[in-house]
């Protein structure tokens, strides 16, 4: 793998001025990449800095811009890909959710993808068992073959799907010089699993096929890869060796120079009481977390992929049951292990989720039933409803939340997605809320309606209701919070107040805390 | 997905194009009730066209309405419960083995058909939301279970000799010439209207019919809604059994399967018309006597009797096309 060795034969695959444009907008801008034989390559770069879109047109999934050019092992490759014509060329993906089907056993999983295009009428289930156990031996794994693949561990399954990328790449006879892409494998494993998947991708690497390891991991990547490629708003930031390559660059390089911190626009809030206290919460990817929201504040919970964040308004809600944990709001205790969506609604605490479509609103219903359904019970008599007054506080919540076109009898899906968040919001802040746990609130929603959302949040925490915001989104986070809590492995890493906070600080505290404990990070640093 | 409206001429053609969709939609079914009526009345003035044979035609079906309207509650929460033909045979046998055989006070049997009808329901609700078990599959089991518990609790024989005060009730007693149990039917469509369209709980149950999580996470306890609604069909079905039992003097073992496939596809067909789109109690009523109007008006003509199943059976498969369509083509979600 020294540089003389891999600038003698042609590179395993390359990118030459990538471009790629949705609307106007550059998601992918000249970009040059290029993956050496027989290297681990990082593709780094934060949400939206074009990795995915670089991915996605590796699979042929998107149409690159006219002037874009692909080679593979020094031949150039027509664009755009036919989708699924990768694998002809010895291209192999594993993404983050493997692709594999938990209900089956290990063998019949590793022959999925030969299944489909077989046309063979019998199967020897004995000879194909056999064989995965030759092939796992290879690579050094312990798998039981005959295992259902919900039994196996997290690792066990990334182990298994990327095991399952080499024989298929083996299968059109490209292994040895293959190009396996890992998408985000590991944000879902503990360290000690990482290093076996770690494991494994040397193997393969020694085997002679090159890897892309695209992670939000700065550790992990210091750790597997050879060199990295970090993307930053559709450009390449810079291609780095790993080796000599501190901590501290690499985050540099994915977050950009401007660490000034921005002022705030907000003056309100302050060090304020605490209206909510969270204890001991332990859920899937929290550990023992404990944190307070004041009274008017808007507190932001962020974190990378893996780290837990976007699960704590659920866990305080009752909506994902945590396996300990307790909350106190306004000397209120609730168990969050018997909490219901129920009783906290009762109670004053309301939950935005993330995902609209399937959990905020009821599309195909009108926005009067949508906008009314928390105030049944309460402002309406439940055993004759009054359907005009109904119908009245539907137009007025939407004349207040500046939903357009205001007609109460639109079914939701009818909306834009920034006016449908709009109902979501009249749908829960109508009653005053006290804590008001927000998922990723602004979600597919266009600017103009993003302001309004904003709007209508800061209003209900200067009314005093306490704000918790699980977001992805650093901009928005550091326009709206007073105070950030940047998560790794489940617990607090950071804390960012008022005067710290921009986007840049932000997304500099996630990539330094990485979701690896301090203690495992690399010597160097 | 964002479509403003704005206000110009090229709209409003458009607007009012689509009023006349809806009024068609809403009134269709209705409008063919009344052309299908006229023509067999047209081709059969003297047997059809009758006000003895329409009015016993409004009575006899007011069993297959109560079936129909019980199997529309768990269908808007997005449940099925086939049991639901199985609970009225169960039931009208346990009143009339009851009344028949062991001289229990009507009432009383009465009583006890309608509280085997709550058992079964929350039986069926249980299994459904405590082991998350899909509905249909749970009430083909109890159904069937049921089936055989009445043939064995009537030894496979048909029992009559039911007290004639219940019959008197059901179907002797007359208002404008039309049979009582047709009354009981309307009193119930109205009763669930009103549930449905002015009350919380009717506004829960399509809530958690329509987006189950949306109405997890809004607050609703949806297991004990479909609980609720699995209660409620097998009472329904129960007093479905009881009308049935009033209405042939008699309880039979094998009666009441035939009406679960007529129930679906007038639950299914009434989702198309009054409130498109969604189950509901008015538009079933309609569709029952369309579909039966249908099938008495052919028998009137001369056509063999098979003819039944492959018109039931078809208008079954028509009618959910129809619904799916009202619905936009969203997935079903069985």
């Amino acid at each position: 793998m020294s540089e003389r060795a891999a600038s003698a034969v042609p590179l395993a695959l390359e990118f030459r001025n990538l471009s790629k444009t949705f609307g106007g907008q550059k998601a992918l801008s000249g970009v040059d990449f290029q993956l050496r034989p027989g290297e681990v390559h990082g593709l780094l770069g934060q949400n939206g800095s074009g990795k995915s879109t670089l991915i996605k047109v590796l699979a042929g999934y998107h149409a690159p811009d006219s002037g874009s050019e692909l080679l593979v092992h020094g031949e150039r490759v027509p664009l755009p890909l036919p989708s699924g014509r990768f694998r002809a060329f010895g291209i192999s993906f594993v993404h983050q959710h493997l692709g594999l089907i938990p209900s089956l056993t290990v063998v019949e999983n590793l022959l999925l993808g030969r299944m489909a295009a077989s046309r063979a009428l019998a199967v020897s289930w004995r000879r194909e068992a056999a064989r995965a156990r030759r092939v796992f031996e290879r690579y050094g794994l312990t798998l039981d073959s005959n295992a259902q693949v919900s039994r196996l561990t997290g690792v066990e399954r990334a182990l298994l799907a990327i095991v399952r990328a080499m024989e298929e790449m083996r299968g059109v006879g490209q292994a040895r010089g293959g190009v396996l892409v890992l998408d985000e494998p590991t944000p879902f494993l503990p360290k000690r699993d990482v290093d076996r998947l770690f494991a494994l991708i040397r193997a393969i690497v020694a085997d002679g096929a090159s890897v892309i390891f695209v992670s939000h991991d700065v550790d992990e990547v210091l750790e597997i890869t050879d060199r990295a490629t970090v993307l930053r708003d559709g450009r390449v930031a810079g291609t780095i060796a790993t080796r000599g390559t501190s901590k501290d660059d690499l985050v540099r390089l994915i977050v950009g120079r401007a660490l000034v911190p921005t002022a705030r626009k907000r003056s309100a809030g302050g060090a304020a009481a605490p209206l909510a206290v969270v204890e001991g919460l332990e859920g899937p990817f929290i550990n023992q977390l404990s944190f307070w929201v004041g009274e008017g504040e808007i507190l932001g919970v962020t974190g990378l992929l893996g780290s837990g964040y976007e699960q704590v308004p659920y866990l305080l809600y009752g909506a994902t049951r945590p396996s300990a944990g307790s909350l106190t709001v306004e000397g209120r205790h609730y168990d969050l292990l018997r909490l219901t969506p129920a009783e906290a609604v009762s109670d004053g605490i309301v939950l935005i989720p993330g995902d609209r479509a399937a959990a905020g609103v009821i599309g195909a219903l009108p926005v009067v039933d949508n906008v009314t359904m928390p105030a049944l019970g309460t402002i309406f008599h439940p055993l004759a409803l009054a359907r005009r007054r109904m119908a009245l506080l539907a137009s007025e919540l939407g004349r207040r939340f500046e939903v357009t076109p205001n007609r109460p009898t639109l079914p939701v899906s009818a909306l834009s997605g920034g006016n449908a968040q709009k109902v979501v919001l009249a749908k829960w802040l109508q009653g005053r809320p006290r804590l008001i746990l927000l998922d990723e609130p602004t979600q597919g929603v266009d600017v103009g309606a993003r302001y309004k959302v904003f709007e209508a949040i800061r209003d209900a925490a200067a009314g005093g209701a306490g704000v918790l915001c699980a977001s992805s989104d650093y901009e928005q986070l550091a326009s709206l919070c007073d105070r950030v809590l940047i998560l790794a492995r489940g617990g607090v890493a950071a804390e960012l107040t008022r005067g710290d906070l921009s986007k840049e600080s932000i997304a500099e505290r996630c990539y330094r805390a990485g979701t690896v404990a301090p203690q495992v990070a690399k010597a160097e640093t | 997905m964002s479509e403003q409206t704005q206000r110009t001429p090229g709209t409003l053609a458009r607007v009012d194009r689509q009023r006349a969709i809806d009024l068609t939609e809403r009134y269709g079914l209705i409008a063919a009730l009344v052309v299908l009526t006229v023509a067999f009345g047209v081709l059969e003035p003297t047997t059809f066209f009758t006000w003895a044979n329409l009015s016993s035609m409004l009575g006899s079906q007011a069993v297959l309405v109560v079936v129909t309207l019980g199997l529309l509650i768990p269908l808007t929460a997005n449940d099925f419960d086939v049991s639901i033909a199985y609970v009225l045979t169960f039931s009208s046998m346990v009143a009339a083995v009851l009344n028949a055989q062991l001289g229990v006070p009507i009432w009383l049997a009465v009583f006890a058909a309608l509280a085997a009808g709550v058992a079964v329901g929350l039986v069926n609700g249980l299994l459904i939301t405590v082991f998350r078990i899909h509905s249909l599959i749970v009430t083909l089991g109890t159904g069937t279970f049921l089936h055989g518990v009445t043939l064995w609790i009537s030894g496979s024989m048909t029992i009559s000799g039911l007290d004639p005060a219940l019959i008197q009730y059901v179907i002797v007693g007359r208002v404008l010439g039309i049979p009582l149990e047709f009354y009981y039917a309307l009193l119930l469509c109205v009763a669930l209207w009103y549930v449905q369209e002015h009350t919380a709980v009717g506004r829960r149950l399509l809530f958690v019919g329509r987006g189950r999580e949306v109405a997890r996470l809004s607050g609703i306890n949806t297991d004990r809604v479909r609980l609720g609604c699995l209660v409620a069909s097998s009472v329904l079905g129960a007093i479905g059994g009881v009308l049935y039992a009033g209405t042939q003097g008699a309880a039979d073992p094998s009666s009441g399967a035939s009406l679960l496939l007529p129930a679906f596809a007038a639950a299914f067909l009434g989702s198309t018309s009054v409130v498109p789109g969604r189950f509901n109690p008015f538009g079933s009523l309609v569709a029952v006597y369309f579909l039966v109007t249908g099938i008495t008006g052919l028998v009137f003509l001369g056509v063999s009797s098979f003819v039944q199943d492959m018109f039931y059976g078809g208008a079954l498969v028509l009618a959910v096309t129809l619904s799916q369509i009202v619905r936009g083509r969203e997935e079903q979600q069985f």
